[in-house]
Order: C-alpha cells, then structure tokens, then sequence
C-alpha cells in the first residue's frame, strides 16, 4: 500500500506476527538455549530459560567424545563433492536447452525434472546390494554419485533459468564481434551468469546437507555426515540433551545462514517455476 | 569493400517461409534501409546477412566472396541491436573494446582506437562507467562506438532508435547521418519507421512478406511507388486511396470519375486501361487544397492541428474518409463543409491488381541521389 | 540463433546428464521390479527362485501394508492440511508492513533448512517429552494432563514434526503468489469499496489456487517419502502406528532381509507415486509454455 498504515494496525499486525514467528521459530531457539546448560538444567523441570550457568562444555565434549569434526568434514565433503559433480554436467546441459532449444527441449526437462519424483525406496534394494557387492557402502564417493544424481533435476532446472534469464542478443553480439564459442562462454557467459551459479550451487549445497534418505542407509560411520551422526543421538545412553543441543546447533548453523540467502532459489528450484 | 549481393536467399522455420527468394545488390557506402511492417522479414534479412541466421538456401557475397557458410565473427561486419545488448559486466571502455581484444589486438592500440571512438560519440567522460549507469541515449553511443571501432565492412542497424524517446530518437538519427557521411562504409538499417527510412536512406528496400515490394531513393519511391502496398507504406499520412472508375483513356492521360460527380484526367500511360475499368486514385493528403471548388467536397468529422500543419478528416457524399493536410493557419471547422481541389500531377493510378500504372513524366527529383553519396 | 554447427554440439552438451539421469532410473527400477518377482532373502542368498507374482500377493494382503497405506494417507494429508492453511494466514501476515518484517520472515523460514534428524530429536525429547519437555511444563502450567506424545499420539506427533519443517515451504510460495497479486488489482477493488474478506475470498484466494495447488502437489510428493523423522524417533512404532510405505519397504529390507517382498513394496510405493507425478508434470508443463 502506497498510503500509511493507521499505527493502530501496525502494532497489532507487528505484534502477532512476531508471535507468529517466535513460536514457529521457538523449538529452534530452545535447542540453542539448551545446547548452554549442563544436562541436568537441560532436563530440570520446570525449564529454566535464562537464569541457570550458561556453559559451553558440551561443545567440547561432543567434538571430544564423538569426533564432531569428522562428521561435519563428511557433510562438507559430500554436500560440497555432489554440488561440484552435478555442475559439471548440469553447466552443458543447462547451457544448450536454454540457447539451442530444440522441439524436444521443454519435454526433456519434464522428464529429468519428473526423475526427482521417484520414490526412493523403489531403489533402495538395488543401490544397497550394488553398492554393497561394489564396496561402494559408507563410502563418500559412493554418496557423492548417489547425491549428485538426486538433484541433477533440480541444478539443469535452476541453471536452465538463469540462462534463459540472459539476453540471447548480448551473445549475439558476442558473436558478432569475433568471439569463438569457447571465448563468448568465458568472457560473456559466465560473468553473467554467475549470480545465478552461485545461488544454484547454495541451495544445491543445502538440499545435500540436509539429506536423510540416503545417507542414513548407506552410510555407517567413515563417510556418515552429520545426518547421520545425529541419528545417533535416537538411541542414546544417560542424560543426552545437552550434547544433542550442542551438537544440532553445530550441525544447523552453516545450514541456516546458507538458507536465509537461498530463498528466492527455494521457490523457483523447488516449484519448477510453476509460481512465480 | 562494403559491397554485399544477396542471390536468391530464402529463409525457412520449419514449415512457415518468412523468406520465399530474394536477390538485392548493395552497393560499397550505400546506405540502404529495409522498411515494412511487423513481420514483414527484415530483421530475418538482416540476421542473415549478419550470419547470426542460417539461409535456408540462396548465396550471400561480400566484395565477391561467398560467406553463405561462414560464421558470424569471420564476416567482418558489426552490428547495432535495437537492445543495444551492451555487456552489462563490462565497463564502457571494455564494451567498445572487446571486438578488438577478440581480434587479438595489441592493448595499446586498443587503447588508442577506444579513446578516439569515445572522443567522436562523446562518450570519454564515461569510458569507466557500467552500462547500467548509462542512458538510453548513452547506451545507445557505446553500442555504435562498439560498433564503429572494428572498422567493419558494413555496419547493420536492427531498430536501434525503437527504444528510445521522440526527441532523443530525431538527434541520434542525425548523428547516425553524419555518421555515414563522415565514415563513408555501407550500412544497413532495419525499421519499421518510414520517417527514419525517408531521411536515413540512399536507398529504401519495402519488404511485405519476405518479398521485396520495391527499391529505390526516397523521392522515387514517394513520387512513383509500384503498388498499392509502397504507396500506402511510404508518406505521412497515409497515401488516399478512392475507388474509382475509368471515363476515358487517351495519350494524355486517363480521366477517372469521382464520387460526387467530378473528375480528373491523370497523366499516366492508356494503353492497359479502358472505360469502364475500376482503378484506384490515390492521393497524398499533402496535396489535396482545399478551396471554395473542387473536384471532391465533403464535411469535416474531425480536425487535428499541429501549430504548422492541420490535418482535416473529411467525409465526402457516398465515400470513404478522405484525409487533407494542409495550412497550420486554416481556420476550417468540425462540421463545415469544404471542397479540395486535386492536381492531377500529383495523381497516382493502380490497376485492379493493385500495381501502379506507369506515369507519363518522371519526377525531377525522383532521380536525384542522396546528399551523401559522393559517388 | 540455431546455426547448424552449433546445434550438434548443443546435442552433446546435453547427452551426458541425460545418458546418467536415464540410468539412474532405469537401472534400480528395473532391478527392483526383477527382485520383486523373486524370492529372495539376504539371510539365504543364492537360493533365489522365480515366484512371479507372489510378493506382492502377499505385500498387499500383508495388514502391515494397509496399516501402512492408512498412515501414509493420514500423514500426508494431515500434513497437507496443517502447511496450506497455515502457509496462507501467515503469508498474508507477511504481506502486510510491520516492523521488523525482515527478522520474522528468516524466523518462519528457518524450520526448513533444519535437517530432519536435528527436527525430529528436538521435537521427541526437548518439546514433546512427557515429563521435562516444554509442552508438558506448557501443559501442567495451565493445570492439564501431559501428553505422552510417542505413546499415546505418535503418528500425530510425528506429523507434528513434518508440518513444522514444511510450513515455511508453503509460506515461501504462497507468500510470493500473494506479492504476485497486482497491485493496481487491490486498489480497484478498493475503489469500489470491497470489505476485506471478501476481497480475500474472491480475489486473493482464486489467485493463489495455483499456488496452493503447486504447494499441495510438490509436498505430496516429498511427503509420501518421510522417512528419517520415523527412523530416528520411533522406529515405526509403537507397533506399525507410524510405519508409513516407505518404511514399510525399508523395514522388510534392511531389516528382515526379505528383498523379494520389499521390492515389491517399493514398486507399489512407486506406482503410487507416479499417480501425483502425473498431475504435477501436467500442471507445470503448462506453465512452461507461459
């Protein structure tokens, strides 16, 4: 609206929406809040929000006693690995779809884009057994295949729009003024496009992050990512809170803030531009 | 160097034609403007020519050369497009620049030819700007400097003024004149705008269809256009077309009878016409004058007035709306009734079949080259 | 811009994405709908024999499976309810200027990006336990009974969880379909003087059909396949109380070994599947001509 609200309503409006947010938002608020306490506070009832010794010990212990860092240089590995991978093919394809459309071209995307629509148990057994019989079973390069082939869809789909996004004469002009392929794709191309990569290769990063199909099954402790590594905590031993609190902290925080700047790409990658 | 000749080019998507054949001549520092409607081919054309289109068949020469095959960036020729499509990424200097880092040349005399273009198109206090920090009238320079400083063959302008504003579009389209003048190299330009044709061209190619219409100077295609379609294209307002029907054909001309009585003996050749044929009279609203009598009357519906012309809509008895342009200090009224009088000089004829009938006397003017043509 | 030297490249480009997305399904498709006609168990391997149709016989009499088929149903459109509605009042909430806008937006996205096993151990243990979790102390505060959730509610529990992480998901598109609404739309209809719900329900709500529809159909398809939250908090118990049919399918595999009977749940899984993904490519084919 052009015109000023009536500060009335703004303060109502303000007020439930930040009750809105802050309960949607609360369950992750408390996690951190208890990731602070020592596991009798964490567990203590009635919960004790602010007033108890803020201690930072479960950081520790949970990188002591379970090796945090590995698990979360599994997550970066994998997440990062299969983002890189499915560029390398998705970068081409997206490229020719998007300035070479053919008459099969639309039909093309639906059909990789309908891939990301299988179930993943309908190849559950069969990735298992051929990954077992392959040595490939809690392996990172195994997962790494496995993650970049999920969402190869969605990066050709997100690239294939960001393309499209470009002035097919910009190019042209490239063209007319000598440019080879090789030399418009390097020095006109790329440049511009890069936004769109880089917002690409985020959510890419997010969705592998936080993948926990896969991961779960065929993984068991060299190449379990954090998804894995918090699974851990379902079947616990004593007092656990805490250290769950710390280490879901840990595992969400790169995750998030990643999150705040991919919004845009979350609706356009995951709708397949059905909204705008 | 700069001449191009197209033999029998055709251009096909899929199953729809745009192209069907075609064969023009452009001669070396011509400046030739495609002109026709929405449709009508001539950016196709053009694209072709650029190389940035394949041809469904035909062959394209420049200075004798066959370049039907060869890409885009071999064909020595530059291109303005109507986006300006400026490398948004670049800086200005880098914009105009980059066909000659393509080339491979040295970064001086890069440097060197960049500044001398910026220092022409007015652009060297802007040469480290972004394009998005530009105008349109800004944007517009840097794509002609890019354009002007490979030293091209030809250049080819696809309706670089459409996107901008009236007034800006009249002085850039003075600068791309001088442009010409000063540089001397062939250029083809596309528009829809038969002003820009009029004042820009050597020579006006009219497309309609993929098919050239008729080619020639200005005055010769506003003087002795060769169909209906190329009378009614070039001029503004629109060229008055009346159905009329043939009295009389002898050598000095054929007399046609107007609707409401009159008549008048237009001086164009009898030998395919007799009476009682239906033609069309066509005549500009420029030279319809009004007076106390004349061969048409009629009452006027509405008046536009410009300051220096007027333009009156008149409705005659039993016709359709006849549109005169006349003296900025008519006084003439909203339902007045007023008769025009037709020099039959300025008279066109078209058969039923919509093409001109050929005139006795050729226009002094309709010869005459364009200022610019040196040779 | 198609010239004829660029359009063979442009097939090449394009080959090996195609080439490796076309195994990836083809492949363990194939090999599962071949397993599923076997008999075949991992704690007796190489005794394999052809059965034909009998796994899925007894898949599909088996009361595990309709257990199952019935939470699916019940999760997913449980789910569904929760998300739709609630992505629309809080982004019409979101639509409107209020302080602070900015801030409360990343607080309603945030549930999203949390990866599931973090979710679903939170909400079991920090919130929803009976005695120290918050909605207990929520609950005994207004002077009512707790609920064990895993106990007594454990599908709606687990559902509880999803709709959490999906929520921002639905608001995100609803919220952009909302500021998609033109404004000059909004000030006709104040011209001539529309109350506001009805501005809602006969202007703001026809154009987010599509969105909603968008929303239901994508969720649907990510939703039949929740399966971390249950792995990791209750195992699809108590007793099949939360196995849905996927883990329906991992149970038989991965846990009692029997790969002829859980590849023919995995093609049922898929067939069902297929049957949403028809509709969804349809409705977004369409839009790819626009």
């Amino acid at each position: 609206m052009a015109r000023a609200t009536s500060t009335q309503r703004k303060v109502v409006t303000t007020a439930s929406a930040w009750l809105v947010g802050l309960l949607i938002f609360f369950p992750i608020l408390w996690m951190v809040i208890t990731s602070f306490k020592t596991e009798l506070d964490a567990f203590a009832t009635p919960p004790k929000f602010l007033f108890f010794e803020w201690t930072t010990e479960n950081y520790g212990i949970v990188q002591e006693r379970s090796d945090y860092l590995r698990f979360a240089l599994n997550s970066i590995i994998i997440a990062g690995g299969s983002t890189l991978l499915s560029l390398v093919f998705a970068v081409p394809a997206a490229w020719a779809m998007a300035f070479q459309p053919g008459k099969r071209t639309k039909d093309l995307l639906m059909w990789m884009l309908s891939t990301k629509m299988m179930p993943p148990v309908g190849a559950l057994i069969p990735i298992y057994l051929l990954f077992r019989d392959a040595g490939l079973l809690d392996s990172r390069v195994g997962l790494i295949a496995v993650l970049c082939l999920l969402d190869l869809p969605i990066v050709v789909w997100l690239l294939y729009t960001y393309f499209k996004e470009i002035p097919g004469e910009i190019l042209e002009a490239s063209r007319m003024d000598g440019a080879t392929l090789w030399r418009e794709i390097v020095y006109v191309l790329t440049p511009m496009a890069i936004p769109g990569i880089a917002s690409t290769l985020l959510l890419n990063v997010i969705l592998a992050w936080n993948e926990a199909f896969w991961t779960l099954n065929l993984t068991t402790s060299d190449a379990a990512p954090l998804t894995v590594f918090i699974a851990s905590y379902s079947s616990p031993e004593g007092l656990f809170w805490a250290k769950l609190s710390a280490a879901s902290t840990m595992a969400i925080a790169p995750i998030l803030v990643l999150g705040w700047f991919s919004q845009r790409q979350l609706v356009r990658g995951l709708t397949f531009g059905a909204v705008k | 160097m700069g001449k191009i000749q197209l033999k029998g080019v055709s251009k096909s998507f899929g199953t729809v034609t745009i192209i069907p054949s075609l064969d023009l001549d452009i001669d070396d520092g011509e400046f030739v403007v495609f002109v026709g409607p929405s449709g009508c081919g001539k950016s196709t054309l053009l694209r072709l020519i650029a190389g940035l289109e394949d041809a469904s068949g035909g062959k394209i020469e420049i200075d004798g050369l066959d370049v039907t095959e060869v890409p885009p960036a071999k064909r020595a020729l530059s291109m303005v497009f109507q986006s300006y499509a400026l490398y948004p990424h670049m800086s200005v200097r880098n914009n105009i620049g980059f066909g000659l880092k393509m080339a491979g040349q040295p970064k001086e005399v890069i440097r060197q030819k960049v500044e001398k273009a910026a220092a022409v198109l007015n652009l060297t206090n802007y040469l480290d700007r972004k394009p998005r920090q530009l105008s349109g009238g800004q944007r517009q320079r840097v794509a002609i400097g890019r354009a002007i400083v490979r030293e091209p063959k030809a250049f080819l302008f696809d309706e670089p003024l459409s996107n901008l504003d009236a007034a800006l579009r009249v002085q850039m389209r003075l600068e791309i004149a001088q442009l010409h003048q000063s540089l001397d190299t062939t250029m083809i330009y596309v528009t829809h705008d038969q002003v820009e044709a009029m004042t820009l061209a050597d020579k006006i190619v009219v497309l309609h269809a993929g098919v050239i219409e008729q080619a020639g100077t200005p005055l010769e295609l506003y003087h002795h256009p060769v169909n209906l379609f190329v009378a009614g294209f070039i001029g503004s307002p629109k060229m008055n077309f009346v159905a009329t029907t043939v009295r009389a054909a002898d050598p000095q001309g054929v007399t046609v009878e107007l609707p409401g009585g009159g008549a008048v003996a237009v001086p164009v050749k009898a030998d395919s016409v007799a009476a009682g044929a239906k033609v069309t009279l066509g005549v500009r609203p420029e030279h319809l004058k009004p007076a106390d009598r004349g061969e048409l009357s009629g009452d006027v519906i509405v008046t536009e007035r410009l300051g220096g012309d007027t333009v009156l809509y008149l409705r005659p008895a039993g016709g359709a709306m006849i549109v005169v342009q006349t003296d900025g200090n008519s006084t003439t009224r909203v339902n007045d009734r007023i008769a025009v009088q037709i020099d039959p000089e300025t008279c066109h004829l078209f058969g039923a079949d919509g093409r001109a009938i050929p005139r006795l006397r050729r226009h002094p003017l309709a010869d005459m080259q364009h200022p610019s043509q040196a040779h | 811009m198609a010239t004829r030297h660029s359009r063979t490249r442009a097939h090449a480009a394009v080959a090996p994405s195609v080439l490796v997305l076309f195994l990836w399904m083809i492949v363990p498709l194939g090999m599962t709908i071949w397993f599923s006609l076997l008999r075949y168990n991992l704690l007796d391997p190489g005794n394999e024999s052809f059965v034909g149709l009998l796994n899925y016989e007894y898949f599909l009499t088996d009361p595990a499976f309709f257990a199952a088929l019935g939470n699916t149903l019940k999760l997913v459109g449980g789910i569904l309810v929760l998300t739709v509605v609630g992505g629309i009042l809080f982004a019409l909430l979101l639509d409107q200027p209020f302080f602070g806008r900015g801030i409360v937006r990343l607080m309603v996205i945030a549930p999203f990006f949390v990866m599931p096993t973090v979710s679903a151990l939170v909400w079991k243990n920090l919130l929803m336990h009976p005695v120290s979790g918050m909605f207990a102390w929520v609950a005994k505060s207004f002077g009512l009974q707790p609920i064990d959730w895993f106990a007594e509610a454990p599908l709606a529990a687990v559902g509880l969880i999803v709709s959490w992480q999906w929520l921002p998901f639905a608001t995100l598109i609803l919220l952009t379909a909302i500021q998609s609404l033109d404004q000059e739309q909004k000030e006709a209809a104040e011209m001539d003087g529309t109350p506001a719900l009805s501005f809602f329900f006969y202007i703001v709500l026809p154009h987010l059909a599509r969105a909603i529809t968008v929303v239901i159909l994508i969720e649907t398809i990510f939703l039949l396949n929740v399966f971390a939250e249950i792995l990791v908090t209750t195992g699809g118990g108590p007793g099949l109380q939360t196995t849905n049919i996927p883990f329906l399918v991992y149970a038989q595999a991965l846990l009692q070994f029997d790969v002829g009977g859980a590849s023919a749940g995995g093609i049922v899984a898929v067939v069902l599947a297929n049957i949403v993904a028809f509709f969804l490519v349809r409705m977004i084919g369409k839009n790819l001509e626009g």
